[in-house]
């Protein structure tokens, strides 16, 4: 219990240093017309603004997340046994997704659902990116101000459509004997239905619809404060538009790409509910591993450490991406 | 080499409103032409009809004897200089320079060798590494220059470029422009509200207004002897007095005003009994009276010393006031405030046109 006990500690001392360099800050350039942080808003109401904020950022964002942190370093105890001697600190749980600890193999089976969940949110984004990037641009520059706000329209007002409904609404499109092969056996194009769902196109459909304006409102954003000039001036000098394009819309448009995509990628890794409702029947997803382990298992230390390794990759990999492509993460949250 | 444009009946509609009506012009090769007018007055329209990035309702556009109907602006033989500009930001001096040789597929090194030489002609040598937003406004503005002019264009097409720089530098890019002009010989189409960069710079000029081309002549002309009351009233100041003529000959027109019958230029052959309007320039006027169809006499109500003239004000029969500009050199005395002061003109100085919409003030 004591590493448990020590990291809820962590943040109080981080405060505290910082309390203290404020104050040895404060001390040494003495300013008389600067008023305390409780002059200016009143005690009462300085009290109520700091445990306001103190509550939010401490209990609600910093300690679950320490919590889980430290969760991940701790082998999977009945509760009677917590806090006791073989509560030790291990990182058997982060070796656990690379060597089964039941036959000591290569835990291939996991390794494969991570490296597919990656996979398939890469192309999830690239699908997303293809199918958003024009709607976008014609939004932002070629539109008429009424066209624009129809397609607005036609893109937010699907949302209000629970989770579920879509999902399930899609597996009935995409069933073996759904609209879809019957107009594809219907037309003579297929003899036998095709068995879409066990080949994963409810998922990506799924993934990449359900991402859709996560991609689409970055990347308006920024071509839409391109000046039309600029596209016009690329044209007068004799560029065609996919030149115009490749070398004025997507370099300025750039950091609303970064974000964009750094947000579909990030949220379809971690997708829960598309990948179980749509997924083929011997698909595994990453994150139903780590919801099993939570909720089937109740192995949370190794949930928490299977949630970690995901998070870490996914950061990495969107780290290595944006120097890729030279964008500062600075650029992607404007 | 340049290339002249031809304007044949080009109409340019937008929905019921009609930017530009029925414009029949022919612009020579190698010519710096103009077109001065308010804003609204059409005159952007006609150069985006002609750069292709508008159709004409109706009406052709001929660049050098070649009809561009469907022909898109990548492929006419004209580059534009925006008024804003437009210079690529992410994009280093060189890079904007040569972009519209890149698009063409010139190799690496013929386009180094290009922005050095443009770099040369707009006097920035060794500065294609610089990002544009490391550059002064004077700067950009030739940076844009050299890119119109890097595509080797027949046209170069001129939207207001000056107008974001300050009165120096204006003044001073209005000589490099007409230098860079007959430096290389191609064909320039201006477009300005600013009558002085238009007077100074072109060598012919159409006056535009509401959509219809008023006149097109020489600079000295279109000063000298306007078409219209339009091009009497915007291009510089001047003095209208209506009435209706009374008597005319081939040469002069007599008419009615409400300063009584004063005589004029019948540059436009007005007969007896036609509504018409008198111009006379400020300058024209000389103070004391003169002969009797030739002389106003009224109150001086201001007068304002500026240096190397006198302008004087006296009361009108509207609501705009008669200006007089009195030269410094001479003995004159400028009439007091409240004095009934009597000025002539040369009846050969001021023109009789027919009545018709004069520009705002």
């Amino acid at each position: 219990m004591s590493s448990r006990l020590f990291v809820f500690l962590v943040p109080l001392v981080v405060i505290a240093i910082f309390w203290f360099m404020a104050r040895a800050e404060k001390g040494k350039h003495h300013d008389p017309t600067h008023k305390g942080f409780f002059e200016r808003n009143g005690t009462a109401l300085g009290i109520v603004f700091i445990a306001l904020v103190a509550f939010w950022t401490l209990f609600l964002v910093t300690l679950p997340y320490l919590y889980m942190v430290v969760e991940s370093f701790h082998p999977k105890l009945p509760p009677a046994q917590r806090g006791g001697p073989t509560d030790v600190l291990t990182i058997a749980q982060y070796k656990s997704f690379f060597i089964n600890p039941v036959d000591n193999e290569i835990n291939t089976t996991h390794i494969w659902a991570f490296v597919f969940s990656i996979i398939t949110s890469v192309l999830v984004t690239a699908v997303n990116f293809a199918i958003c990037y024009p709607l976008a641009y014609y939004m932002a520059q070629a539109g008429t101000a009424q066209k624009v706000r129809l397609i607005m329209l036609a893109l937010i007002v699907p949302y209000w459509v629970n989770e579920i409904l879509r999902a399930f609404s899609l597996r009935l499109l995409l069933a073996s004997k759904g609209l879809i092969n019957q107009a594809l056996m219907g037309l003579g194009i297929t003899s036998t239905p095709i068995d879409f769902l066990s080949i994963n196109v409810g998922l990506y459909v799924g993934l990449s619809y359900a991402y859709l304006l996560v991609m689409i409102f970055p990347l308006y954003n920024a071509i839409e404060s391109l000046d039309k000039n600029q596209i016009e001036a690329a044209r007068d000098l004799g560029a065609p538009w996919w030149k115009i394009h490749r070398d004025v819309v997507i370099p300025y448009a750039k950091p609303g790409i970064a974000s964009g995509c750094t947000m579909v990628f990030m949220l379809a890794a971690g997708s829960l509910a598309a990948p179980q409702f749509l997924g083929g029947p011997s698909t595994l997803w990453f994150t139903s591993i780590v919801y099993d382990f939570f909720f089937q298992a109740f192995n949370w230390p190794r949930g928490a450490a299977y949630a970690f390794i995901l998070l870490t990759a996914c950061i990495a990999f969107v780290l290595l991406m944006l120097r890729m492509f030279k964008v500062s993460l600075g650029e992607t949250i404007k | 080499m340049s290339a002249g444009v031809e304007l044949d009946h080009i109409t340019v509609r937008f929905g019921q409103f009609t930017a530009v009506d029925d414009a029949t012009l022919d612009i020579r090769g190698g010519e710096f032409f103009s077109f001065l007018g308010p804003s609204g007055c059409g005159k952007t329209t006609i150069l985006r009809t002609v750069s292709g990035f508008l159709d004409p309702s109706q009406g052709k556009v001929r660049i050098g004897g070649q009809d561009m109907a469907g022909i898109g602006p990548n492929k006419r033989p004209t580059a534009l200089i925006f008024q804003n500009l437009a210079l690529f930001p992410l994009m280093t001096v060189a890079d904007n320079i040569t972009y519209g040789l890149r698009v063409r597929g010139v190799s690496k090194e013929e386009r180094r060798k290009r922005a050095g030489e443009l770099l040369d002609l707009i006097a920035l040598p060794g500065q294609g590494d610089k990002l544009v937003s490391e550059l002064s406004g004077g700067q950009k503005q030739r940076v844009a220059i050299a890119r119109a002019l890097a595509v080797q264009p027949k046209v170069l097409l001129l939207d207001e470029p000056l107008s974001a720089l300050d009165l120096k530098l204006r003044q001073h890019m209005r000589n490099e422009l007409r230098a860079i002009q007959q430096q290389v010989g191609i064909t320039f189409i201006y477009i300005t509200h600013d009558q002085g960069e238009a007077l100074t710079m072109s060598d012919r000029i159409a006056v535009m207004s509401d959509g219809v081309i008023q006149q097109v002549a020489d600079g000295k002309t279109v000063y000298d002897h306007p078409d219209t009351p339009f091009v009497a009233s915007f291009v510089g100041e001047n003095n209208p007095f209506a009435g209706k003529v009374v008597s005319a000959d081939g040469e002069h027109a007599a008419i009615e005003t409400a300063h009584g019958v004063l005589r004029g230029r019948n540059d436009r052959k007005l007969k007896a009994g036609d509504r018409a309007i008198l111009f006379v320039r400020p300058e024209s006027f000389r103070l004391g009276a003169g002969a009797s169809d030739a002389t106003i006499v009224s109150e001086t109500l201001s007068s304002a010393f500026e240096g190397n003239a006198t302008h004087v004000f006296l009361k009108g029969s509207t609501k705009k006031d008669i200006t007089v500009t009195v030269a410094r050199h001479g003995s004159h005395r400028i009439p007091a405030q409240g004095e009934a002061a009597a000025i002539h003109f040369d009846p050969s100085m001021g023109v009789v046109l027919p009545e018709g919409k004069m520009a705002r003030e």
